[in-house]
Protein backbone atom coordinates (compact mmCIF):
# COMPACT_ATOMS: atom_id res chain seq x y z
CA UNK A 1 0.00 0.00 0.00
CA UNK A 2 1.56 3.45 -1.08
CA UNK A 3 2.06 5.99 2.08
CA UNK A 4 -0.97 8.42 3.15
CA UNK A 5 -1.04 11.68 1.76
CA UNK A 6 -0.05 12.71 5.66
CA UNK A 7 1.24 10.68 8.33
CA UNK A 8 2.21 10.96 12.26
CA UNK A 9 4.38 7.80 11.79
CA UNK A 10 4.70 5.98 15.31
CA UNK A 11 5.02 9.62 16.96
CA UNK A 12 6.35 9.96 20.38
CA UNK A 13 6.49 13.02 22.27
CA UNK A 14 5.59 15.75 24.95
CA UNK A 15 5.46 19.43 25.06
CA UNK A 16 8.91 21.01 26.61
CA UNK A 17 10.91 18.94 28.33
CA UNK A 18 8.15 17.27 29.93
CA UNK A 19 7.39 13.60 29.76
CA UNK A 20 6.53 11.90 26.64
CA UNK A 21 2.22 12.20 26.09
CA UNK A 22 2.43 10.18 22.69
CA UNK A 23 3.59 6.74 22.80
CA UNK A 24 4.15 5.14 19.57
CA UNK A 25 1.25 7.01 18.07
CA UNK A 26 0.11 7.13 14.51
CA UNK A 27 -2.31 8.89 12.84
CA UNK A 28 -2.73 9.80 9.11
CA UNK A 29 -5.22 10.79 5.98
CA UNK A 30 -5.24 9.96 2.39
CA UNK A 31 -5.79 12.51 -0.24
CA UNK A 32 -9.69 14.31 0.07
CA UNK A 33 -10.48 11.81 2.94
CA UNK A 34 -11.49 12.87 6.41
CA UNK A 35 -9.60 11.30 9.20
CA UNK A 36 -10.97 11.69 12.97
CA UNK A 37 -9.29 10.86 16.25
CA UNK A 38 -11.46 10.10 19.40
CA UNK A 39 -10.89 8.90 23.15
CA UNK A 40 -11.75 10.10 26.50
CA UNK A 41 -10.34 12.80 28.23
CA UNK A 42 -6.73 13.43 28.21
CA UNK A 43 -6.30 10.12 26.12
CA UNK A 44 -3.54 13.11 24.03
CA UNK A 45 -6.14 13.46 20.79
CA UNK A 46 -5.34 17.19 21.13
CA UNK A 47 -1.70 16.27 21.49
CA UNK A 48 -1.50 14.05 19.06
CA UNK A 49 -3.06 16.82 16.01
CA UNK A 50 -0.31 19.53 17.62
CA UNK A 51 2.41 16.56 17.00
CA UNK A 52 1.59 16.82 13.87
CA UNK A 53 1.75 20.57 13.59
CA UNK A 54 4.44 20.83 14.68
CA UNK A 55 3.75 22.54 18.03
CA UNK A 56 5.19 20.09 20.42
CA UNK A 57 8.81 18.49 20.38
CA UNK A 58 8.54 14.92 18.33
CA UNK A 59 11.52 12.70 19.84
CA UNK A 60 10.94 9.61 17.93
CA UNK A 61 8.95 8.85 15.03
CA UNK A 62 8.52 11.52 11.68
CA UNK A 63 5.40 13.70 10.34
CA UNK A 64 5.53 13.00 6.35
CA UNK A 65 3.29 15.46 3.90
CA UNK A 66 2.93 13.85 0.81
CA UNK A 67 6.20 12.00 0.96
CA UNK A 68 8.24 14.76 2.24
CA UNK A 69 9.75 14.52 5.88
CA UNK A 70 8.30 17.72 7.98
CA UNK A 71 9.07 16.76 11.07
CA UNK A 72 11.35 19.60 12.32
CA UNK A 73 9.47 22.25 10.66
CA UNK A 74 7.99 24.77 12.15
CA UNK A 75 4.52 25.14 12.25
CA UNK A 76 4.37 28.71 9.97
CA UNK A 77 7.00 26.68 7.64
CA UNK A 78 4.01 23.97 7.45
CA UNK A 79 1.15 26.23 7.24
CA UNK A 80 3.55 27.60 3.84
CA UNK A 81 3.44 23.81 2.80
CA UNK A 82 -0.07 23.66 2.55
CA UNK A 83 -1.22 23.19 6.37
CA UNK A 84 -3.90 24.40 7.78
CA UNK A 85 -5.17 24.41 11.18
CA UNK A 86 -7.42 25.66 13.12
CA UNK A 87 -7.44 25.73 17.37
CA UNK A 88 -9.62 24.90 19.59
CA UNK A 89 -10.11 28.21 21.50
CA UNK A 90 -9.27 31.84 19.97
CA UNK A 91 -9.21 30.51 16.88
CA UNK A 92 -10.57 33.77 15.45
CA UNK A 93 -9.45 37.57 15.76
CA UNK A 94 -12.50 38.61 17.72
CA UNK A 95 -11.72 42.42 17.03
CA UNK A 96 -11.59 42.28 13.06
CA UNK A 97 -14.47 42.19 10.77
CA UNK A 98 -15.41 38.60 9.38
CA UNK A 99 -13.96 39.63 6.12
CA UNK A 100 -10.36 40.92 7.59
CA UNK A 101 -10.05 37.52 9.60
CA UNK A 102 -10.01 35.98 5.69
CA UNK A 103 -7.69 38.39 4.49
CA UNK A 104 -5.45 37.76 7.45
CA UNK A 105 -5.72 33.77 6.66
CA UNK A 106 -3.96 34.05 3.47
CA UNK A 107 -1.57 36.65 4.80
CA UNK A 108 1.04 34.39 2.86
CA UNK A 109 -0.65 34.88 -0.65
CA UNK A 110 0.55 37.45 -2.90
CA UNK A 111 -2.12 37.06 -5.30
CA UNK A 112 -5.40 37.65 -5.92
CA UNK A 113 -7.39 36.38 -2.58
CA UNK A 114 -11.03 37.55 -3.80
CA UNK A 115 -11.38 33.71 -5.68
CA UNK A 116 -10.83 32.45 -2.64
CA UNK A 117 -12.72 34.22 -0.40
CA UNK A 118 -16.06 33.74 -2.57
CA UNK A 119 -15.36 29.76 -2.48
CA UNK A 120 -15.51 30.68 1.41
CA UNK A 121 -18.52 32.72 1.25
CA UNK A 122 -20.29 30.23 -0.96
CA UNK A 123 -19.25 27.05 1.51
CA UNK A 124 -20.65 29.72 4.63
CA UNK A 125 -23.06 32.20 3.25
CA UNK A 126 -24.00 33.85 6.53
CA UNK A 127 -20.50 35.08 6.84
CA UNK A 128 -21.05 36.86 3.62
CA UNK A 129 -23.85 38.79 5.38
CA UNK A 130 -21.92 39.58 8.19
CA UNK A 131 -18.50 40.35 6.51
CA UNK A 132 -18.51 44.17 7.87
CA UNK A 133 -19.35 43.09 11.27
CA UNK A 134 -16.65 42.26 14.06
CA UNK A 135 -16.25 38.55 13.94
CA UNK A 136 -16.20 38.33 18.19
CA UNK A 137 -20.00 39.32 18.35
CA UNK A 138 -20.86 36.58 16.42
CA UNK A 139 -22.63 33.53 18.14
CA UNK A 140 -20.09 30.43 18.50
CA UNK A 141 -20.97 28.41 15.18
CA UNK A 142 -20.56 31.60 13.28
CA UNK A 143 -17.20 31.88 14.81
CA UNK A 144 -16.34 28.41 13.90
CA UNK A 145 -17.21 29.21 10.33
CA UNK A 146 -14.99 31.94 11.16
CA UNK A 147 -12.05 29.94 11.96
CA UNK A 148 -12.76 27.24 9.39
CA UNK A 149 -12.97 30.14 6.56
CA UNK A 150 -9.92 31.88 7.95
CA UNK A 151 -7.69 28.16 7.43
CA UNK A 152 -9.02 28.08 4.06
CA UNK A 153 -8.04 31.33 2.63
CA UNK A 154 -3.85 29.75 2.52
CA UNK A 155 -5.79 27.01 0.26
CA UNK A 156 -4.54 24.39 2.49
CA UNK A 157 -3.81 20.83 1.08
CA UNK A 158 -4.65 19.50 4.57
CA UNK A 159 -6.75 21.21 6.73
CA UNK A 160 -6.52 20.11 10.36
CA UNK A 161 -9.53 20.82 13.08
CA UNK A 162 -9.60 20.75 16.61
CA UNK A 163 -13.03 20.12 18.28
CA UNK A 164 -14.55 22.58 15.67
CA UNK A 165 -17.83 21.71 17.27
CA UNK A 166 -16.98 22.10 20.64
CA UNK A 167 -19.72 24.29 22.66
CA UNK A 168 -22.42 24.64 19.25
CA UNK A 169 -25.52 23.13 19.69
CA UNK A 170 -26.43 19.74 18.01
CA UNK A 171 -27.91 21.59 15.08
CA UNK A 172 -25.18 23.71 14.78
CA UNK A 173 -22.82 20.83 14.76
CA UNK A 174 -24.77 18.89 12.19
CA UNK A 175 -24.27 22.08 9.67
CA UNK A 176 -20.80 22.30 10.24
CA UNK A 177 -20.14 18.41 9.74
CA UNK A 178 -21.96 18.64 6.33
CA UNK A 179 -19.80 21.74 5.43
CA UNK A 180 -16.86 19.73 6.23
CA UNK A 181 -17.61 16.74 3.58
CA UNK A 182 -18.16 19.50 2.05
CA UNK A 183 -14.84 20.62 1.90
CA UNK A 184 -13.14 17.10 1.94
CA UNK A 185 -15.06 16.76 -1.58
CA UNK A 186 -13.24 19.57 -3.28
CA UNK A 187 -10.26 17.16 -2.30
CA UNK A 188 -8.58 18.89 0.57
CA UNK A 189 -7.50 16.01 3.19
CA UNK A 190 -9.25 16.54 6.80
CA UNK A 191 -7.63 15.48 10.50
CA UNK A 192 -9.99 16.19 12.79
CA UNK A 193 -10.36 15.70 17.05
CA UNK A 194 -13.88 15.19 18.35
CA UNK A 195 -15.99 14.85 21.35
CA UNK A 196 -18.83 14.08 20.42
CA UNK A 197 -17.18 10.27 18.77
CA UNK A 198 -20.41 9.17 17.21
CA UNK A 199 -21.05 11.77 15.05
CA UNK A 200 -17.73 12.24 13.81
CA UNK A 201 -16.86 8.69 13.13
CA UNK A 202 -20.48 8.70 11.13
CA UNK A 203 -18.67 11.07 8.74
CA UNK A 204 -14.90 9.73 8.81
CA UNK A 205 -13.55 7.81 6.60
CA UNK A 206 -10.61 6.62 8.61
CA UNK A 207 -10.66 6.82 12.84
CA UNK A 208 -7.84 6.72 15.24
CA UNK A 209 -9.18 5.58 18.76
CA UNK A 210 -6.50 6.87 21.39
CA UNK A 211 -6.17 5.89 24.85
CA UNK A 212 -3.34 7.13 26.98
CA UNK A 213 -1.38 8.71 24.10
CA UNK A 214 -1.43 5.58 22.21
CA UNK A 215 -3.40 3.86 19.74
CA UNK A 216 -6.26 1.74 20.41
CA UNK A 217 -8.27 0.55 17.86
CA UNK A 218 -8.22 2.32 14.00
CA UNK A 219 -10.39 1.15 11.27
CA UNK A 220 -12.95 3.13 8.91
CA UNK A 221 -15.57 4.75 10.75
CA UNK A 222 -17.84 2.53 10.00
CA UNK A 223 -16.52 -0.26 11.23
CA UNK A 224 -15.23 1.37 14.12
CA UNK A 225 -19.35 2.47 14.97
CA UNK A 226 -20.03 -1.27 14.35
CA UNK A 227 -17.15 -2.49 16.70
CA UNK A 228 -19.00 -3.51 20.00
CA UNK A 229 -15.34 -3.07 21.97
CA UNK A 230 -15.54 0.41 21.02
CA UNK A 231 -19.24 0.88 21.26
CA UNK A 232 -19.03 -0.32 24.94
CA UNK A 233 -15.58 1.61 26.08
CA UNK A 234 -16.32 4.77 24.25
CA UNK A 235 -19.59 5.24 22.76
CA UNK A 236 -21.83 4.74 25.60
CA UNK A 237 -23.11 1.43 24.10
CA UNK B 1 -25.89 89.12 25.62
CA UNK B 2 -23.07 91.16 25.19
CA UNK B 3 -21.86 89.77 28.32
CA UNK B 4 -22.53 86.22 27.40
CA UNK B 5 -20.13 86.45 24.75
CA UNK B 6 -17.92 87.96 26.39
CA UNK B 7 -18.07 85.09 28.84
CA UNK B 8 -18.00 82.57 26.00
CA UNK B 9 -14.71 84.40 24.76
CA UNK B 10 -13.02 84.12 28.33
CA UNK B 11 -13.79 80.62 28.16
CA UNK B 12 -12.80 80.33 24.47
CA UNK B 13 -9.46 82.01 25.02
CA UNK B 14 -8.22 80.14 28.19
CA UNK B 15 -10.08 77.34 28.33
CA UNK B 16 -11.52 75.33 24.95
CA UNK B 17 -8.31 76.62 23.02
CA UNK B 18 -5.83 75.73 25.12
CA UNK B 19 -7.72 72.56 26.01
CA UNK B 20 -7.93 71.51 22.85
CA UNK B 21 -4.10 72.26 22.32
CA UNK B 22 -2.68 70.58 24.89
CA UNK B 23 -5.75 67.72 24.18
CA UNK B 24 -3.99 67.00 21.19
CA UNK B 25 -0.84 66.43 22.03
CA UNK B 26 -1.55 64.02 24.98
CA UNK B 27 -3.98 62.20 22.19
CA UNK B 28 -0.96 61.76 20.11
CA UNK B 29 1.41 60.78 23.21
CA UNK B 30 -1.04 58.15 24.30
CA UNK B 31 -1.55 56.89 21.17
CA UNK B 32 1.97 55.93 21.27
CA UNK B 33 1.89 54.33 24.96
CA UNK B 34 -1.63 52.45 23.60
CA UNK B 35 -0.01 50.98 20.28
CA UNK B 36 3.43 49.82 22.17
CA UNK B 37 0.77 48.16 25.07
CA UNK B 38 -1.70 46.98 22.25
CA UNK B 39 0.91 44.80 20.13
CA UNK B 40 4.10 44.68 22.21
CA UNK B 41 2.30 44.18 25.61
CA UNK B 42 3.57 46.77 28.19
CA UNK B 43 3.62 49.67 29.45
CA UNK B 44 5.82 51.60 28.02
CA UNK B 45 7.47 54.11 31.08
CA UNK B 46 10.03 55.78 28.75
CA UNK B 47 8.31 57.18 26.45
CA UNK B 48 7.86 60.66 27.84
CA UNK B 49 11.67 60.40 27.72
CA UNK B 50 11.48 59.43 24.05
CA UNK B 51 9.37 62.30 23.08
CA UNK B 52 11.72 64.47 25.03
CA UNK B 53 14.88 62.93 23.05
CA UNK B 54 12.77 63.16 19.86
CA UNK B 55 11.80 66.94 20.33
CA UNK B 56 15.95 67.59 21.72
CA UNK B 57 16.65 66.10 18.12
CA UNK B 58 14.68 68.29 16.04
CA UNK B 59 15.55 71.46 18.39
CA UNK B 60 19.17 70.70 17.63
CA UNK B 61 18.49 70.59 14.11
CA UNK B 62 16.09 73.22 14.50
CA UNK B 63 18.64 75.40 15.49
CA UNK B 64 21.36 74.25 12.53
CA UNK B 65 18.90 75.76 10.00
CA UNK B 66 18.04 78.63 12.09
CA UNK B 67 22.21 79.14 11.77
CA UNK B 68 22.09 78.50 7.94
CA UNK B 69 19.34 81.27 7.44
CA UNK B 70 16.96 78.19 6.25
CA UNK B 71 13.18 78.85 7.05
CA UNK B 72 9.58 78.39 6.05
CA UNK B 73 8.35 81.68 7.70
CA UNK B 74 5.73 82.43 8.71
CA UNK B 75 5.40 78.70 9.92
CA UNK B 76 8.26 77.90 12.56
CA UNK B 77 11.27 76.02 11.10
CA UNK B 78 10.80 73.39 13.72
CA UNK B 79 8.44 71.82 11.16
CA UNK B 80 10.44 71.68 8.61
CA UNK B 81 12.91 69.71 11.12
CA UNK B 82 10.49 67.06 12.24
CA UNK B 83 11.30 64.24 9.34
CA UNK B 84 15.17 64.58 10.73
CA UNK B 85 13.75 64.10 14.44
CA UNK B 86 11.87 61.29 13.55
CA UNK B 87 14.58 59.17 11.94
CA UNK B 88 16.58 59.83 14.79
CA UNK B 89 13.83 58.60 17.37
CA UNK B 90 13.24 55.57 15.24
CA UNK B 91 16.67 54.44 15.25
CA UNK B 92 16.99 54.89 18.80
CA UNK B 93 14.37 53.24 19.37
CA UNK B 94 15.46 50.43 16.93
CA UNK B 95 18.24 50.27 18.96
CA UNK B 96 16.96 50.28 22.32
CA UNK B 97 14.87 47.50 20.84
CA UNK B 98 17.84 45.36 19.23
CA UNK B 99 19.67 45.32 22.52
CA UNK B 100 17.04 45.38 25.23
CA UNK B 101 13.72 44.42 24.38
CA UNK B 102 14.46 41.72 22.03
CA UNK B 103 16.23 39.45 24.59
CA UNK B 104 13.13 39.66 26.83
CA UNK B 105 10.38 38.79 23.96
CA UNK B 106 12.60 35.97 22.72
CA UNK B 107 12.63 34.35 26.90
CA UNK B 108 8.65 35.37 26.95
CA UNK B 109 9.48 37.58 30.19
CA UNK B 110 6.61 38.66 32.23
CA UNK B 111 4.87 42.04 31.10
CA UNK B 112 5.80 43.60 34.18
CA UNK B 113 9.49 42.59 33.25
CA UNK B 114 9.35 44.47 30.14
CA UNK B 115 8.42 47.52 32.35
CA UNK B 116 11.11 47.34 34.64
CA UNK B 117 13.03 47.55 31.50
CA UNK B 118 11.55 50.24 29.57
CA UNK B 119 12.17 52.12 33.39
CA UNK B 120 15.81 51.55 32.78
CA UNK B 121 15.57 52.93 29.28
CA UNK B 122 13.72 55.99 30.64
CA UNK B 123 16.85 56.57 33.15
CA UNK B 124 18.95 56.69 30.48
CA UNK B 125 17.53 58.30 28.34
CA UNK B 126 16.87 60.75 30.77
CA UNK B 127 20.64 61.27 31.55
CA UNK B 128 21.32 61.15 27.69
CA UNK B 129 18.94 63.74 26.63
CA UNK B 130 20.22 66.35 29.51
CA UNK B 131 23.78 65.39 28.82
CA UNK B 132 23.26 66.61 25.14
CA UNK B 133 20.51 69.48 25.61
CA UNK B 134 20.62 70.43 29.12
CA UNK B 135 18.19 70.63 31.79
CA UNK B 136 17.08 73.89 31.24
CA UNK B 137 14.34 75.22 29.01
CA UNK B 138 15.62 75.74 25.07
CA UNK B 139 13.70 78.25 22.95
CA UNK B 140 13.25 77.26 19.13
CA UNK B 141 10.18 78.22 18.12
CA UNK B 142 9.97 80.89 15.43
CA UNK B 143 7.95 82.81 12.66
CA UNK B 144 4.61 84.39 12.99
CA UNK B 145 4.07 83.65 16.51
CA UNK B 146 -0.37 83.97 16.74
CA UNK B 147 -3.07 83.15 14.10
CA UNK B 148 -4.93 85.75 15.80
CA UNK B 149 -3.69 88.65 18.88
CA UNK B 150 -6.16 89.08 21.12
CA UNK B 151 -6.77 92.70 20.67
CA UNK B 152 -7.20 92.40 16.74
CA UNK B 153 -10.17 90.07 17.66
CA UNK B 154 -11.50 92.91 20.22
CA UNK B 155 -11.16 95.28 17.31
CA UNK B 156 -13.01 92.74 14.81
CA UNK B 157 -15.67 92.17 17.18
CA UNK B 158 -15.68 95.30 19.46
CA UNK B 159 -16.13 92.96 22.17
CA UNK B 160 -14.54 93.28 25.34
CA UNK B 161 -12.55 90.63 26.30
CA UNK B 162 -10.02 89.15 23.26
CA UNK B 163 -9.50 85.80 21.70
CA UNK B 164 -5.83 84.59 20.64
CA UNK B 165 -4.87 81.69 18.83
CA UNK B 166 -1.18 80.93 18.54
CA UNK B 167 0.23 79.47 15.52
CA UNK B 168 1.01 76.63 17.76
CA UNK B 169 -1.86 75.86 18.68
CA UNK B 170 -3.23 75.80 15.45
CA UNK B 171 -0.53 73.84 14.35
CA UNK B 172 -1.00 71.27 16.57
CA UNK B 173 -4.25 70.40 16.03
CA UNK B 174 -3.40 70.38 12.47
CA UNK B 175 -0.94 68.12 12.69
CA UNK B 176 -2.77 65.80 14.80
CA UNK B 177 -5.58 65.56 13.06
CA UNK B 178 -3.97 64.50 10.03
CA UNK B 179 -1.54 62.49 11.79
CA UNK B 180 -4.21 60.10 13.48
CA UNK B 181 -5.83 59.83 9.96
CA UNK B 182 -2.85 58.61 8.26
CA UNK B 183 -2.88 56.26 11.68
CA UNK B 184 -6.03 54.90 11.26
CA UNK B 185 -5.90 54.71 7.47
CA UNK B 186 -3.01 52.24 7.70
CA UNK B 187 -4.13 49.98 10.46
CA UNK B 188 -7.46 49.72 9.07
CA UNK B 189 -6.87 50.00 5.15
CA UNK B 190 -3.78 48.64 4.59
CA UNK B 191 -2.51 44.78 4.84
CA UNK B 192 0.12 45.50 6.95
CA UNK B 193 -1.42 47.89 9.45
CA UNK B 194 -4.64 45.14 9.44
CA UNK B 195 -1.38 42.12 10.54
CA UNK B 196 -0.50 44.56 13.26
CA UNK B 197 -3.98 44.69 14.42
CA UNK B 198 -4.50 40.60 13.96
CA UNK B 199 -1.29 40.43 16.22
CA UNK B 200 -2.45 42.91 18.87
CA UNK B 201 -5.72 40.75 18.84
CA UNK B 202 -4.66 37.53 18.74
CA UNK B 203 -0.57 36.49 18.71
CA UNK B 204 -0.53 32.70 18.23
CA UNK B 205 -3.31 32.86 15.46
CA UNK B 206 -1.54 35.77 13.67
CA UNK B 207 1.62 33.45 13.75
CA UNK B 208 -0.70 30.66 12.27
CA UNK B 209 -1.16 32.92 9.43
CA UNK B 210 2.52 33.41 8.91
CA UNK B 211 2.13 37.08 9.59
CA UNK B 212 5.91 37.96 10.91
CA UNK B 213 6.62 39.10 14.53
CA UNK B 214 9.21 40.86 14.26
CA UNK B 215 8.23 42.67 11.20
CA UNK B 216 4.59 44.11 13.37
CA UNK B 217 7.77 44.96 15.99
CA UNK B 218 9.88 47.00 14.08
CA UNK B 219 6.59 48.91 12.15
CA UNK B 220 5.35 49.74 15.88
CA UNK B 221 8.55 51.07 17.04
CA UNK B 222 8.20 53.45 13.51
CA UNK B 223 5.37 54.92 13.98
CA UNK B 224 6.14 55.02 17.79
CA UNK B 225 8.96 57.01 16.78
CA UNK B 226 6.70 59.22 14.33
CA UNK B 227 4.34 59.77 16.86
CA UNK B 228 6.69 60.60 19.52
CA UNK B 229 8.47 63.25 17.83
CA UNK B 230 4.96 65.16 16.20
CA UNK B 231 3.96 64.83 20.11
CA UNK B 232 7.02 66.06 21.49
CA UNK B 233 7.68 69.08 19.42
CA UNK B 234 4.36 70.21 19.05
CA UNK B 235 3.75 70.57 23.14
CA UNK B 236 7.67 72.02 22.70
CA UNK B 237 6.50 74.54 20.34
CA UNK B 238 3.50 75.30 22.05
CA UNK B 239 4.66 75.73 25.81
CA UNK B 240 8.61 74.97 25.76
CA UNK B 241 10.73 72.72 25.71
CA UNK B 242 12.47 71.28 29.07
CA UNK B 243 13.54 67.77 29.52
CA UNK B 244 11.71 67.36 32.83
CA UNK B 245 8.12 68.52 31.40
CA UNK B 246 8.07 65.15 29.20
CA UNK B 247 8.64 63.05 32.35
CA UNK B 248 5.98 64.34 34.11
CA UNK B 249 3.53 64.23 30.48
CA UNK B 250 4.15 60.19 31.67
CA UNK B 251 1.14 60.88 34.08
CA UNK B 252 -1.27 62.68 31.97
CA UNK B 253 -0.57 60.52 28.84
CA UNK B 254 -0.83 57.02 30.92
CA UNK B 255 -4.18 58.49 31.91
CA UNK B 256 -5.01 59.47 28.92
CA UNK B 257 -4.80 55.50 27.47
CA UNK B 258 -5.77 53.72 30.54
CA UNK B 259 -9.22 55.90 30.55
CA UNK B 260 -9.81 55.42 26.41
CA UNK B 261 -8.72 52.38 26.81
CA UNK B 262 -5.60 50.34 26.50
CA UNK B 263 -4.62 49.36 23.31
CA UNK B 264 -7.60 51.22 21.70
CA UNK B 265 -6.22 53.81 19.37
CA UNK B 266 -9.93 55.71 19.12
CA UNK B 267 -9.85 55.68 23.64
CA UNK B 268 -6.16 57.03 23.65
CA UNK B 269 -7.54 60.12 21.39
CA UNK B 270 -10.57 60.52 23.21
CA UNK B 271 -8.80 59.91 26.67
CA UNK B 272 -6.11 62.70 25.45
CA UNK B 273 -9.28 65.06 25.59
CA UNK B 274 -11.03 63.87 28.63
CA UNK B 275 -7.77 64.42 30.70
CA UNK B 276 -6.82 67.82 29.14
CA UNK B 277 -9.96 69.17 29.40
CA UNK B 278 -10.68 68.43 33.02
CA UNK B 279 -6.72 69.41 33.78
CA UNK B 280 -7.96 72.92 32.47
CA UNK B 281 -11.11 73.35 34.01
CA UNK B 282 -10.38 72.09 37.43
CA UNK B 283 -7.75 74.71 37.35
CA UNK B 284 -8.89 77.45 35.65
CA UNK B 285 -10.37 80.41 38.02
CA UNK B 286 -14.21 81.09 36.61
CA UNK B 287 -13.63 84.34 38.07
CA UNK B 288 -14.31 86.63 34.67
CA UNK B 289 -16.40 84.06 33.55
CA UNK B 290 -18.70 83.80 35.91
CA UNK B 291 -18.71 87.59 36.86
CA UNK B 292 -20.20 88.50 32.90
CA UNK B 293 -23.00 86.15 33.42
CA UNK B 294 -24.44 87.17 37.30
CA UNK B 295 -25.86 90.29 38.08
CA UNK B 296 -23.22 92.63 39.39
CA UNK B 297 -24.39 92.08 43.24
CA UNK B 298 -24.10 88.18 42.95
CA UNK B 299 -19.83 88.64 41.63
CA UNK B 300 -17.67 86.70 43.50
CA UNK B 301 -14.43 88.09 45.38
CA UNK B 302 -12.70 84.97 45.30
CA UNK B 303 -10.67 83.09 42.24
CA UNK B 304 -13.80 80.62 41.60
CA UNK B 305 -11.04 78.19 41.28
CA UNK B 306 -11.51 74.48 42.27
CA UNK B 307 -7.73 73.58 42.39
CA UNK B 308 -4.86 75.70 42.57
CA UNK B 309 -2.23 74.67 39.16
CA UNK B 310 0.30 73.16 40.97
CA UNK B 311 -2.42 70.30 41.60
CA UNK B 312 -3.00 69.58 37.35
CA UNK B 313 -0.81 66.27 37.98
CA UNK B 314 -3.53 65.18 40.72
CA UNK B 315 -6.42 66.07 38.76
CA UNK B 316 -4.97 63.21 35.77
CA UNK B 317 -3.90 60.85 38.82
CA UNK B 318 -7.67 60.62 40.44
CA UNK B 319 -9.43 59.78 36.81
CA UNK B 320 -6.93 57.69 36.64
CA UNK B 321 -8.05 55.92 40.01
CA UNK B 322 -11.55 56.53 39.81
CA UNK B 323 -11.25 54.73 36.06
CA UNK B 324 -9.66 51.80 37.31
CA UNK B 325 -12.11 51.37 40.24
CA UNK B 326 -15.50 51.28 38.35
CA UNK B 327 -14.33 50.85 34.22
CA UNK B 328 -10.86 49.11 34.39
CA UNK B 329 -11.80 48.66 30.65
CA UNK B 330 -11.58 52.09 29.94
CA UNK B 331 -14.54 54.64 27.98
CA UNK B 332 -13.53 52.26 24.37
CA UNK B 333 -13.05 48.68 25.48
CA UNK B 334 -9.49 48.46 25.71
CA UNK B 335 -7.66 45.41 27.60
CA UNK B 336 -8.25 45.45 31.26
CA UNK B 337 -5.50 45.84 33.62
Amino acid sequence: MSEPFLIGDRMSGGYGKGPNILHDCTVAVEKGEIAVIVGPNGAGKSTAMKAVFGMLDVREGAVRLDGEDITHLSPQDRVAKGMAFVPQTSNIFTSMTVEENLEMGAFLRRDDISGTMEQVYTLFPILKDKRRQAAGELSGGQRQQVAVGRALMTQPRLLMLDEPTAGVSPIVMDELFDRIIEVARTGISILMVEQNARQALAIADKGYVLVQGANRYTDTGAALLADPEVRKSFLGG
Amino acid sequence: MVDVLNALVVLANFVVVPGIAYGSQLALGALGITLIYGILRFSNFAHGDTMAFAAGAVILVTWWMQAQGISIAPLPTALLALPFGIVATVLMLLFTDRYVYRFYRRVKAAPIIFVMASLGVMFILNGVVRFIIGPNDQRFADGERFIIRARDFKTLTGLDEGLAIKVSQGITVVTAVGVVIALFWFLNRTRTGKSMRAYSDNEDLALLSGINPERVVLIVWIIVGILATVAGTLYGLDKTYKPFTFFQLLLPMFAAAIVGGLGNPLGAIAGGFVISFSEVTVTYAFKRVVTYLVPEAWAPDSLVQLLSTDYKFAVSFSILIIVLLFRPTGIFKGQSL
